[in-house]
């Protein structure tokens, strides 16, 4: 009797990029109903653009790559990046600028270094960053939140704004944050955001979808320089619990800095990497002229990664320590 | 990206273990017509008989030739049909064989007699044990008595058995640790008299109460408070030997070094058995225990099968084929070898013949490219980064893959099995080993040629040297007895 050979193993768990995707897809569904409740139901149009034109132009790339489409477009990875943009972006960005974004993100981002698993760099995070130095006033005007809102919101300063702003008029601290965009644990609207971000990167965690290593870092990277800062100088930094509730730092720890394709990929490259991922977010937000630092963070982060893969090699069993 | 089963140090699979084990361990038939491979899984031996000699169970009939093969011995009594070449379990899929037409009478040799154990000193006992053709049966078929002639050289302090049989579907060490924790430990303290241990432990899965009971209760005795039985958590490769030897003393093996260099002797717990089963009745190594099973088969079992039975006689002894059968693979699911046909003859190295339907393999789809999450990496036993290591092997660059370890890669799957993008990781490492392996023998083979050469042209010039030197001596000489002639 004659039979089928294969080589060993003859088993797999099963797992696939696809089933990883969704899981990821199905942690942001928490964030994304705190953003519609909060922003109105612009955020879902905004999400619906982004994942259009993310699929439109992964189908071209591939096309034009002369790549099989049909299975790459079913990978889920590129719903994954245009979420994240979509939930990065100002709600009240034009539609049109969000689909460049996204067009940027998969087709420079992605698809010119190589396509899946081949991108040095975040894709959603280089669109975001190229919308950013592009159009820096539509980035930046993120609308009041209210809970119900309506389709057409009226724009505020982030919390992240008003403190840098208060700190360049010399307000004090208190006068600071008694101003409306100023919430319990930091932004008003932020906080709410990250809190949900928090619960579906805790899902993620549960799942085994991510490891602790990079949210951990890059939390505690974040906190760490914001909690010595503020116990030195309260009058002029932030307590790290703003910090931590503010802007996409959730968001950004559990979602985008844990990308593992443009991220770190030993256990202690990935402490690194999270760890400078938060600190240079701590920089950008208390010395940089950017709303928010954790675009540019991942990015300088994704730049440092094959350095940190390099030298962060574990030891091989049986051999002397590196 | 956790699949289920991960865990810190090794995987949790379904064992699939427990259908054979519902039958005892029980004697297959005898073949009508053994097929013996001359290679046993190392390397090629050189038979001592040719077609029509007449050999009994037990003679010799093939001896090594070089590297570590063993002797060989018929499994049955009868006459010597041919040596050709016959399909094999062999990665080339084919070898010489000894066929031989068994006459039924099952005549011992009479040579064989129970060895007088108590007057063998530990060099006579490894010489008869290289003699009777053990071998590991774990599935490395390595000379018994060589790997034990190094432990005594090196004076190993620790003879580890290695029980832990973590592959699923495989139980035939599971068997016979319940049915013969006896012979265990006797072969068990033979070989710690051949190598010098002073102790031994024999560590068992934690998987198998039973047979950990049973060796318990024969160690208690026995009395001697050298053997321990440990259990360790049933995860794999817990019984992988590196693994395995660090779990149980915590000690990791050199890279560059074997197991005695830091004291330790590994042996597997079907060795031990089989040693024993020499020790009682000086009988050589001509069987093996043998699981056979898998969907594909009628009643799995475990079977004390002749060297040299066809395959298929042994799946026909278990109840023959059920369902589709789609793969027949010599060993588990884990690291065993898919062969393309079971007209192939049972070996020392076989542990398992797993007859697999659809529905003990799990289809591997397309494969995706690598988004490096790291999986591999936290799944592999060896310590490696899979991710890394697969990116150097891609791009062939032999000093970057050797940098990622992959000298180092126990090829137990672990990494293929959790990868989410389904790339066939050890198949990679393993074709990239091979063609390390290759290349590193051509340029020794270059240095050595290079060496021969470089001698040869030093003789040349030493002789032309020698030459002259003789010439110009015979001229001084003809020049000065001339001299001499003319001068007094």
């Amino acid at each position: 009797m004659r039979f089928e050979t294969a080589g060993a193993p003859h088993v797999i768990a099963g797992f696939t990029v696809p089933r990883v995707m969704t899981q990821v897809l199905i942690a942001l569904v928490p964030v994304a109903t705190a953003q519609v409740a909060l922003f109105g139901p612009r955020v879902l149009l905004q999400l619906a653009v982004c994942a259009a034109t993310a699929l439109a132009c992964e189908a071209m790339a591939l096309r034009a790559r002369r790549i099989e489409a049909r299975r790459f477009l079913a990978d889920g990875s590129v719903l994954v990046t245009a979420a994240l943009l979509a939930l990065s972006v100002p709600p009240l960005l034009p539609w049109w600028l969000a689909a460049f974004g996204t067009a940027v993100a998969v087709l420079l981002g992605k698809h010119a270094y190589g396509g899946l698993g081949c991108n040095p760099f975040n894709p959603a995070m280089v669109g975001y960053a190229v919308l950013l130095v592009s159009f820096p006033l539509e980035m930046t005007r993120w609308p009041v939140p209210s809970f119900g809102a309506p389709w057409d919101a009226v724009t505020g300063a982030t919390a992240l704004d008003q403190l840098r702003t208060g700190l360049g008029q010399r307000l004090t601290m208190q006068e600071i944050f008694v101003l409306p965009p100023f919430g319990l644990l930091g932004d008003a609207g932020g906080q709410w955001i990250n809190a949900t971000a928090l619960l579906g990167g805790l899902y993620l965690l549960a799942r085994g979808i991510v490891r602790w290593h990079i949210p951990a870092a890059m939390l505690v990277g974040l906190a760490l320089p914001a909690a010595l800062a503020h116990t030195f100088d309260p009058g002029a930094h932030a307590a790290a619990t703003f910090h931590l509730f503010s802007g996409a730092t959730m968001l950004g720890a559990f979602f985008i800095a844990t990308d593992p394709v443009s991220a770190a990929t030993s256990d202690r490259g990935r402490l690194y990497y999270g760890a400078g991922v938060g600190a240079l977010t701590w920089v950008i937000r208390t010395w940089g002229g950017y709303p928010d630092g954790i675009a540019f963070a991942v990015l300088l982060m994704n730049l440092a990664a094959p350095l940190l893969d390099r030298y962060t090699v574990p030891r091989i069993h049986g051999h002397p320590k590196r | 990206m956790a699949p289920p089963g991960r865990f810190a140090d090794g995987l949790r699979l379904e064992s699939h273990k427990a259908r054979a084990m519902r039958h005892r361990l029980r004697a297959a038939a005898a073949p009508a017509c053994a097929v013996i491979a001359l290679d046993q899984g190392r390397g090629d031996a050189d038979p001592v008989v040719g077609p029509g000699d007449r050999v009994f169970v037990g003679t010799p009939i093939a001896r090594p030739a070089s590297g570590v093969a063993a002797t060989i011995h018929s499994p049955v009594c009868g006459i010597v049909r041919e040596i050709a070449q016959r399909e094999t379990a062999a990665p080339a899929g084919s070898g010489p064989c000894i066929v031989i037409d068994s006459d039924g009478s099952d005549a011992r040799d009479p040579r064989i007699a129970a060895p007088a154990l108590e007057s063998l000193g530990p060099e006579d006992l490894i010489a008869r044990i290289l003699e009777a053709g053990i071998v590991g049966l774990g599935g490395a078929a390595y000379p018994t008595g060589v790997k034990l002639a190094t432990a005594r050289e090196r004076s190993v302090e620790h003879l580890v058995l290695n029980g832990a049989e973590c592959e699923p579907w495989i139980c035939c060490d599971d068997a016979l640790m319940r049915e013969r924790a006896d012979d265990i430990l006797l072969g068990t303290r033979i070989m710690m008299v051949t190598c010098g241990a002073r102790r031994a432990t024999i560590a068992v899965e934690d998987d198998k109460p039973e047979a950990i009971e049973a060796l318990r209760r024969a160690s208690s005795a026995l009395g001697d408070d050298r053997l321990e039985v440990v259990a360790l958590p049933a995860l794999y490769p817990a019984g992988a030997e590196g693994p395995l030897l660090l779990a149980v003393t915590g000690l990791e093996v050199p890279h560059d070094a074997f197991p005695p260099s830091i004291g330790l002797l590994c042996q597997n717990v079907g060795t031990a058995a089989a040693v024993a089963s020499w020790a009682r009745s000086g009988e050589p190594c001509i069987s093996r225990v043998v699981t056979v099973t898998g969907s594909g088969v009628g009643e799995p079992a475990n079977l004390e099968a002749r060297i040299g039975t066809p395959l298929a006689a042994l799946v026909a002894e278990c109840g023959g084929h059920r369902g589709e059968p789609r793969r027949l693979i010599a060993g588990g699911s884990m690291t065993g070898t898919a062969l393309a046909t079971d007209d192939v003859a049972l070996t020392k190295a076989m542990n398992c013949i797993l007859v697999a339907t659809a529905l003990d393999l799990v289809p591997r789809g397309e494969e995706m490219p690598c988004i490096r999450c790291g999986d591999c990496a936290s799944a592999c036993p060896a310590g490696l980064l899979p991710q890394q290591l697969l990116r150097a092997v891609t791009s062939g660059v032999t000093a970057e893959a050797g940098r990622y370890g992959l000298a180092d890669c126990i090829e137990c799957g672990c990494c293929d099995y959790v990868c989410p993008s389904r790339i066939p990781l050890t198949s990679r490492f393993r074709a990239a080993r091979a063609e390390a392996r290759a290349l590193a023998a051509d340029r020794q083979r270059a240095e050595a040629a290079r060496r021969r050469f470089e001698q040869h042209q030093r003789r040349l010039a030493m002789q032309a040297e020698a030459e002259r030197q003789a010439f110009e001596e015979a001229r001084r000489l003809a020049r000065g007895d001339g001299a001499g002639r003319s001068d007094p």
